[in-house]
């Protein structure tokens, strides 16, 4: 039902927006969304909006209370304020208020910020999709979807044409003949499907602090590129010196003590690619995280030989991100650097603290492919 | 009755139960309005409350805000919103659909008690609209002038664009405290054209010292002595400096002297005009809190109890009573302390503890089995809900006893412990924390100083410090508003931590700095 009030509401919406707007970087870097996701909103607390009056200065100015106590005892909640008017409840004093704001909004609340540019069609669209549109109008059809209006306006069509319409009083009496209904088309668009492989290494080196950068930076990822794809596919991938897929759960969480291969990563992403998403269909984002630290050079090369002839060719882009971390040697985006500078599909990014997760969102998302 | 939009009449059901409590409540003697209930879904109630009440309010951000905040409160289930009632003629009150039987009769109950308050309490006399000719009843027909307030400001949004208007109307709202409650009880003025006003002054204020009659020359040294002289002419001085000053006395309704002497465009001025009148409008409620919520239930709990509830609701009454009387630490539930007053008193006067011989008595055991059978109780409380608002019906019948009874207390905020304590039970000291608070609505005492401050036409304000500094960046926030509707300079003179101090705001920056 529509309420007078939606206006302000949306106007209000419009205003909290802004507020987001301005205070993402603190949400990105602190990471507080996160937990607070629902289905497909997430809820996020900003500093009330209020209308600022001349008003007193509350801790100056104290209350009266009712009930036990003697004095000097604290008041039971004392992140209670003080509300000093006098009006119970009345007057919420400064509490956060939470907002709901679903993840699409989220996502293009991002993308005004961080200025991101929308992906472009790559033209991948041979999966097609069938929607169902109501258009049309037939003289047949199920109750539910009668069009009132237009049987009201064919049944006083044809009572004139027909002369038993008397404007003195104006019954419509309407028959089979003029009943109409909606009905609908279906109607097939192409839809652009999109795979994240996230992978990520969990040798010794990287430290919870790292993977918390890692799993903040995902979640706006996936955020961003849900927005873009309507079915976005998510894999995950751990290694240390071998590499296994793994559920979004065990990926955060797993802590392996072992050496550094990280061309086992990338082996097992290709042929993931290879088994479950064909090129020619699907928009391809392997990201991978590590804090630089790889076994050997001849491994290293490896990792150059695979992302040049078999991932880079079939991605949309490939994101390295590199977590400092104190145990890593971070030679890992050189090498890569080194090899592979000619290349644009590949995406690096160093990411030295939670300060730089927005810089390196901006990195990997911020050519629009 | 009129035909409303919302298809909101009431069942049958309610609609007998109404008639069977407005006939209780008339028969103890509640002299109410003509009231209407209508029944609102949970969304609808929402809307509603977020409008202060009214169905249609002027387009504003913050009660799409308010809505956010109650939809969301009330889909967690930390709380209902019971009750709603609007000082209107005939009074308009929601109840909540799906409430149970026992919660609208409470409401119901509630609600004739607040009516009878808003006809009655002499407060709301100046949200009076003038008197029916035929009836003698006032008129009140605040919920047409909301809405005519409505169409104002969109017909305006039409033609400028709401985000205008919208920021214009954030402004306003920060001055919207700035109002002078006694205003509506001093006559109105009659603008005096300037022609008037000069030959006024040359009437009544001569230039030269007005000397006393003198029949014989010789005398003249006697009668009107040098220093009588000098003193007539430095009288004469004085006034003619205060004259120049304007406006000539401090003005505490800063809103109205803004819509009368700030430079402000047609759509400003309308905008500005409303807020302050809505302004007014809405302060009764805030002077007359604790004694309006202590009448309504006061009234619901004796019809209930008395009239309304048999043996299987009374449990389920007493449920929700406890429930609206629920006292929270930090926080008085003025419910809770206005019922509680008014039996106090009811009590006092059946038992005669008033007059001087009550007071002159200190024997505290006669005190306490003082009982003169006088029954004169009701009466009293009727009468008290007429004559006062609560900075008087707390000056008044706050008593030591009744403050040890109800167990009130003062706090603050210790700095050395970082947190909320209980300050003292003392009864000076809560009685004049509790009349701090409801003063001037709990609102600092701001006044108009001078339009034409440093003779650059600039605003100076006056904050009448009383021993609690302003909130300091919300001060500066209204600075930046006062700026924008003055389109000078605004400043404003206080006290920060003991120190006279000056707050300035010129359009660009801000400044504080002490004061000599």
């Amino acid at each position: 039902m529509s309420l007078k009030i939606d206006q302000d509401h949306s106007r209000f919406r419009k205003i909290v927006r802004g507020k987001i707007r301005q205070n993402l970087r603190k949400y990105i870097s602190q990471g507080e969304l996160i937990g607070k996701q629902g289905k497909d909103v997430v809820s996020i607390p900003i500093p009330q909006i209020d209308i600022p009056r001349f008003r007193f200065a509350d801790r100056q100015q104290g209350g009266v209370g009712q009930g036990d106590g003697e004095p000097g005892d604290p008041l039971s909640g004392s992140d209670q304020q003080g509300d000093g008017t006098g009006q119970a409840g009345s007057d919420p004093g400064e509490h956060l208020l939470e907002v709901d704001v679903t993840l699409d909004e989220l996502a293009e609340i991002l993308g005004e910020e961080l200025e991101l540019p929308n992906i472009e069609d790559r033209g991948k669209s041979s999966i097609v999709d069938r929607k169902d549109r109501y258009v049309g109008i037939r003289t047949v059809g199920p109750a539910s979807l009668r069009h009132w209006k237009r049987t009201f306006r064919n049944t006083i069509k044809r009572q004139i044409a027909m002369g038993t319409y008397d404007q003195k009083r104006p019954v419509i009496i309407p028959t089979r003949e003029d009943m109409r209904y909606r009905s609908w088309k279906t109607e097939e668009e192409p839809v652009a499907n999109a795979v994240i492989v996230y992978m990520m290494d969990v040798s010794g080196s990287m430290g919870d602090e790292q993977k918390e950068i890692v799993r903040i930076e995902s979640f706006w990822i996936d955020a961003w590129l849900q927005k873009q794809y309507k079915g976005l596919d998510t894999r995950f991938v751990i290694h240390d010196a071998v590499a296994r897929e793994v559920d979004r759960d065990t990926f955060f969480r797993t802590r392996e003590s072992g050496g550094t291969m990280i061309s086992s990563a990338y082996k097992l992403c290709s042929q993931i690619i290879e088994a479950d998403y064909p090129a020619s269909e699907w928009n391809i984002y392997p990201f991978h995280f590590s804090d630089g630290d790889n076994w050997s050079v001849d491994d290293t090369l490896l990792c150059v030989d695979i992302l040049r002839n078999k991932l880079l060719p079939v991605s949309n882009v490939f994101c390295y991100g590199q977590v400092e971390s104190p145990y890593g040697s971070g030679q890992f985006i050189k090498d890569l650097k080194e090899h592979l500078k000619e290349d644009d599909r590949l995406i690096t990014s160093e990411i030295r603290d939670r300060d730089a997760i927005v810089g390196s969102i901006r990195d990997f998302l911020g050519k629009g492919r | 009755m009129a035909t409303y939009a919302l298809k909101t009449h009431l069942p049958p059901y309610l609609r007998d139960e109404q008639r069977r409590i407005e006939a209780f409540a008339r028969e103890m003697g509640l002299d109410f309005f003509p009231t209407v209930f209508e029944m609102l879904t949970y969304d609808q109630m929402n809307e509603v409350a977020s409008y202060g009440g009214f169905p249609t309010r002027y387009p504003h951000w913050r009660f799409g805000m308010e809505y956010e905040r109650m939809s969301k409160s009330a889909e967690y289930g930390l709380h209902r919103i019971y009750e709603m009632v609007i000082n209107n003629n005939p009074s308009i009150a929601y109840l909540l659909e799906g409430n149970s039987l026992v919660d609208q009769k409470l409401v119901m109950a509630h609600v004739f008690a607040h009516v009878d308050f808003f006809k009655n309490n002499y407060t709301f006399a100046t949200t009076n609209q003038g008197v029916d000719s035929r009836t003698g009843e006032p008129i009140r027909k605040w919920i047409d002038t909301m809405a005519n307030h409505g169409a104002i400001v969109r017909r305006w949004a039409n033609r400028i664009g709401i985000d205008k208007i919208e920021s214009f109307i954030d402004h306003c709202l920060s001055l919207e405290n700035l109002i002078d409650p006694n205003k509506p009880y001093q006559p109105t003025r009659k603008k005096k054209t300037r022609g008037e006003e000069e030959d006024e002054r040359a009437k009544e204020k001569p230039e030269e010292p007005q000397l006393l009659r003198v029949d014989r020359d010789y005398m003249e040294s006697f009668i009107n002595p040098e220093e009588f002289v000098e003193k007539q002419r430095r009288r004469i001085e004085k006034e003619k400096e205060k004259e120049k000053r304007f406006p000539e006395r401090p003005d505490r309704d800063v809103l109205g002297f803004l819509i009368d002497h700030a430079p402000l465009e047609r759509w400003e001025r309308d905008v500005l005009t409303i807020v302050r009148r809505e302004a007014y409008y809405f302060y009764p409620q805030m002077q007359t809190k604790v004694m309006n919520e202590g009448w309504a239930s006061y009234w619901h709990s004796r019809i209930m109890t008395t009239r309304v509830c048999d043996a299987s609701e009374i449990i389920e009454y007493a449920d929700r009573n406890a429930g609206v009387m629920s006292t929270a630490s930090g926080q008085l539930n003025p419910y809770k302390l206005g019922v509680e007053l008014y039996r106090h008193i009811e009590e006092r006067w059946n038992r005669g503890q008033f007059g001087k011989e009550w007071e002159e008595c200190d024997d505290l055991e006669a005190r306490r089995h003082w009982d003169r059978r006088t029954g004169l109780g009701r009466e009293k409380i009727f009468q008290v809900r007429k004559l006062y608002n609560d900075v008087m019906f707390i000056d008044e019948y706050l008593t030591p006893e009744f403050v040890a009874d109800q167990k009130l207390y003062a706090f603050g905020y210790n700095n050395r412990n970082d947190r909320w304590e209980i300050e003292t039970r003392k009864f000076e000291a809560v009685k004049s924390r509790l009349l701090f608070q409801l003063t001037n609505a709990g609102q600092p005492f701001v006044c108009v100083e001078d339009a034409n401050y440093g003779n650059r036409g600039e605003l100076l304000l006056r904050h009448d410090h009383q021993g609690i500094d302003l909130r300091l960046d919300w001060a500066r926030e209204v600075l930046c508003s006062l700026e924008r509707v003055w389109k000078r300079p605004a400043e404003i003179h206080t006290i920060l931590d003991g120190k006279p101090t000056l707050l300035r705001f010129d359009g660009n920056e801000h400044v504080q700095r002490p004061m000599k």
